[in-house]
């Protein structure tokens, strides 16, 4: 099993951590792991991405062209990884601040509204975990409680009071995400 | 201990530091490197194993600092990027022509100039073919993961002292930058300073005894005794090529055709063998590890076997020279490679081996 | 053979640590006293085995040849750097470097200014004779205003090049310096002067008070076109109404 991701938002809305998170949970299954993020000035305040890949065998190029699932949190984000998903992949995004939709027919799309669900829950912090679950809902590839283990090992201790806050903030995603219908082009 | 982490390739570096029980580390903040000595100083090396780490006032004092330390015969070593690097040139040349071992690290940026914080590997040409002033050649050493990271620390100190003589560590800003996951190894413990003067004794500048003085210089006034210390350092050069050329075949043993790749430029193009073979294409990747030693004969006897050679780079073709120097006309060698801070996708490199090799391979079947 | 030549008639010897090897500084010059007097320091204090000098680059690198201690020869005007590293990784030895004036107050300022902030636990003697001797007579940071030198051959212009530059009293500021003196080697008087200044410098060490920094006046007379005597004289009367003799900066403390 090989799963190539691409995680793409502002900086600031936890894109990277959301991949060290999920990395983690890979290592945590004794899957080989990469993260290979956007660095530099432009992610202070622009936009931020970062590839992971989990895979049960060696890891080729950890920069990749085109992905499996593509979790897309802002506009420019939408405008330029859309087209990135392979045919047949998966493209989770959150609505909010999104006003051009996606409209790609050969994938499977999927709405989260993580920004809203995580200022209901009252932490604005946890909405990575929230957009984190709902990619796990739809791609079960890690196991709750190896994402939990990840999530010991990239928090450092005195945030370890946090961890049943983000899994709260994990099971809203997966019980909220829902499948994303296109609607039919108005002629 | 050894441990498995999920870490940054420059944190990996660090962290391999440490744990090789290297003395000294000098450095100056640069991007996409400053995760080094940042790591570094958080993780009081001081403490742990009584290494020395210094922020210099600059890339200069920095190097100078490392010549100072590996003169004693300390395990001194320092890390830039791109223009760092230019600016530690005439210390590396010193390092090269004192005769003294240390490891430098490079994690490339676009240039020239200020140029890009992106990943780059234009340093090639600036890495093996000498960089600094005079004859001299440094070992050079091409991570590709963030495991290599790690573990060529020790494998550069290694070379360093087995030769007496500088060695590179050539990663990139996509290698430095990146999170895999790395295997860290035990603390190996510091040689003291009684192991240093009885090891190193008859070189080291650890203060004179009833021996002769130690003298540390790269300074020959006399031609013909420059003459003799230039053979010397060729002659420790050609033994690395004997004795310490690394290198890595993937998918080789059928291919019609050749991708040859370092760094990270040899995980993006192990992707494309994936995608080519995908589609019915034979293609090989020949994985420099060692940039100098440089796989010549490996090159030379693949040429016999392939109908062409990709040589793929970050960077406006630099080591497609050396490669084509190695294969003598027996196969066409064509270069890939975005510049600028641009990472080439598998995708762009499959269509410029189709478009460079295969089509021009074809058009030459037609013509006979 | 003379008669005289004997052990017992014997009033002086150069101290054993300076080697048989003839000094390549021009008769006259005050590099060869000024290393005299460091070994004899070395010597008298017994380090030997704990010392390890900084060649620099100009006249004085080949320091080595004629200093018989372990010695490591640093890139222009780096010796403060490769003196720091040494210290720092060996903090029991007694680390000093030897520059002239281009070396420490022009291409190595930087390097000069962060030691001694820093503080490094290290002997800097810094040999100022207004000019570089080694590459043929150039205009230094120290040459005086009106000074000929092959680079300023119409005397040195403040306007266009710059005043002479008082490195010495500069680092003295530092927090991290803790001792500056400044010295001379071209009489009996000086010279013992210089060597206690010396002794005290690595006495610092010992005491592991940081950057101590003996600066020695001297005289270059190829450079200055001089024969020996008119060059010390013109030092006398120029050279030290610019850089006056004496302690500068004592136990921390600015005199």
């Amino acid at each position: 099993m090989t799963e190539e991701i691409i995680i793409a938002g502002f900086g600031g809305q936890g894109v990277l951590s959301m991949g060290k998170i999920l990395a983690y949970s890979g290592i945590m299954q004794d899957q080989e792991v990469s993260w290979m993020p956007s660095y530099g000035p432009e992610m202070r305040g622009g936009t931020a991405n970062v590839t992971v890949i989990l895979s049960d065998d060696r890891i080729s190029s950890p920069y990749l062209k085109v992905f499996d699932t593509a979790i897309i949190l802002n506009q420019q984000s939408m405008d330029k990884f859309e087209e990135s998903v392979k045919p047949g992949g998966i493209l989770i995004y959150d609505p909010n601040g999104i006003s051009h939709h996606p409209t790609r027919t050969d994938i499977k799309i999927f709405k989260i509204e993580g920004t809203k669900l995580a200022s209901e829950m009252g932490n604005k912090k946890i909405f990575n975990m929230v957009i984190l679950g709902g990619f796990l809902k739809v791609k079960p590839i890690v196991k709750l409680e190896n994402v939990i283990e990840g999530l010991k090992k990239s928090l450092s201790e005195r945030y370890h009071h946090l961890i049943p806050l983000n899994k709260d903030a994990i099971t809203m995603g997966m019980n909220r995400v829902t499948p994303y219908k296109i609607e039919a082009k108005a002629y | 201990m050894s441990e498995l982490k999920l870490m940054k390739g420059n944190e990996a570096l660090a962290e391999a530091a440490i744990r090789a029980g290297v003395d000294a580390y000098f450095g100056y903040p640069i991007t996409p490197q400053s995760e080094v000595i940042e790591y570094l100083m958080t993780e009081r090396p001081e403490k742990r194993t009584g290494m020395i780490v210094l922020q210099a006032e600059s890339e200069i004092a920095a190097i100078n600092m490392v010549y100072g330390a590996a003169s004693t015969g300390k395990r001194a070593m320092t890390s830039s990027s791109s223009p760092g690097i230019s600016l530690k040139l005439e210390g590396i040349s010193y390092l090269a022509g004192a005769e003294l071992p240390a490891v430098i690290v490079n994690v490339v940026r676009g240039g020239p100039g200020l140029g890009t914080i992106q990943p780059s590997q234009a340093d090639y040409f600036q890495s093996v073919k000498g960089g600094g002033h005079g004859d001299y050649k440094l070992y050079v050493l091409a991570p590709a993961s963030v495991q290599e990271m790690a573990d060529f620390v020790e494998d550069a100190f290694d070379i360093a002292f087995k030769y007496r003589a500088p060695v590179l560590i050539l990663s990139d800003g996509l290698i430095g930058q990146m999170m895999e996951k790395v295997m860290l190894k035990d603390q190996k413990e510091r040689m003291t300073n009684e192991a240093i003067i009885k090891k190193y004794g008859d070189w080291a500048t650890t203060g004179k005894t009833d021996r002769e003085r130690n003298i540390i210089t790269s300074l020959y006034l006399q031609p013909e005794k420059m003459e003799a210390k230039v053979r010397k350092l060729m002659k420790k050069y050609e033994q690395m090529e004997n004795e310490d050329l690394r290198f890595e075949k993937i998918n080789c043993e059928d291919a019609d055709y050749l991708i040859v790749a370092y760094g990270s430029s040899a995980r993006i193009a192990q992707k494309t063998v994936e995608l080519a073979r995908e589609k019915g294409i034979k293609v090989g990747l020949l994985r420099p590890i060692t940039l100098f030693p440089f796989p010549k004969q490996q090159l030379l006897d693949l040429s016999n076997q392939v109908k062409g050679i990709l040589s793929v780079e970050l960077n406006a073709g630099q080591m497609v020279e050396d490669v084509k120097l190695a294969v003598e006309h027996k196969v066409p060698v064509e270069h890939f490679g975005r510049t600028g801070g641009i990472i080439h996708t598998p995708e762009e490199i499959l269509e410029a081996l189709e478009e460079k090799i295969i089509k021009n391979e074809h058009a030459r079947h037609h013509k006979i | 053979m003379l008669d005289i030549i004997k052990s017992e008639n014997q009033v002086f010897c150069k101290t054993k640590l300076m080697t048989d090897t003839p000094l390549s500084y021009c008769p006259g010059c005050g590099h060869g006293t000024a290393h005299n007097i460091t070994m004899e320091v070395i010597e008298e204090m017994g380090i030997v085995e704990d010392t390890i000098g900084v060649a620099p680059v100009g006249c004085s690198v080949l320091a080595y040849d004629f200093m018989d201690i372990d010695m490591t020869q640093a890139a222009h005007g780096r010796a403060p750097a490769v003196a720091t590293a040494i210290a720092r990784t060996w903090p029991e030895k007694y680390v000093f470097t030897y520059q002239g004036d281009g070396d420490l107050a022009a291409i190595g300022t930087a390097e000069t200014i962060h030691a001694c902030n820093r503080g490094e636990n290290i002997v800097i003697i810094f040999v100022n004779n207004g000019i570089y001797g080694m590459t043929g007579g150039q205009m230094a940071p120290t040459t005086l205003e009106g000074m000929h030198s092959s680079t300023s051959p119409y005397g040195r212009d403040i306007e266009t090049m710059g005043s002479p530059l008082k490195i010495t009293e500069l680092v003295a500021n530092l927090p991290g310096v803790y001792y500056v003196a400044r010295h001379a080697v071209h009489t009996h008087k000086h010279a013992r002067k210089a060597k206690k200044a010396i002794r005290k410098a690595f006495e610092n060490t010992r005491l592991n008070k940081g950057v101590s920094f003996v600066e020695i006046v001297s005289n270059c007379n190829s450079g200055w076109k001089m024969n020996p005597i008119e060059s010390n004289e013109w030092m006398v009367e120029n050279m030290f109404a610019y850089f006056p003799l004496g302690d500068i900066k004592v136990n921390g403390k600015l005199k």
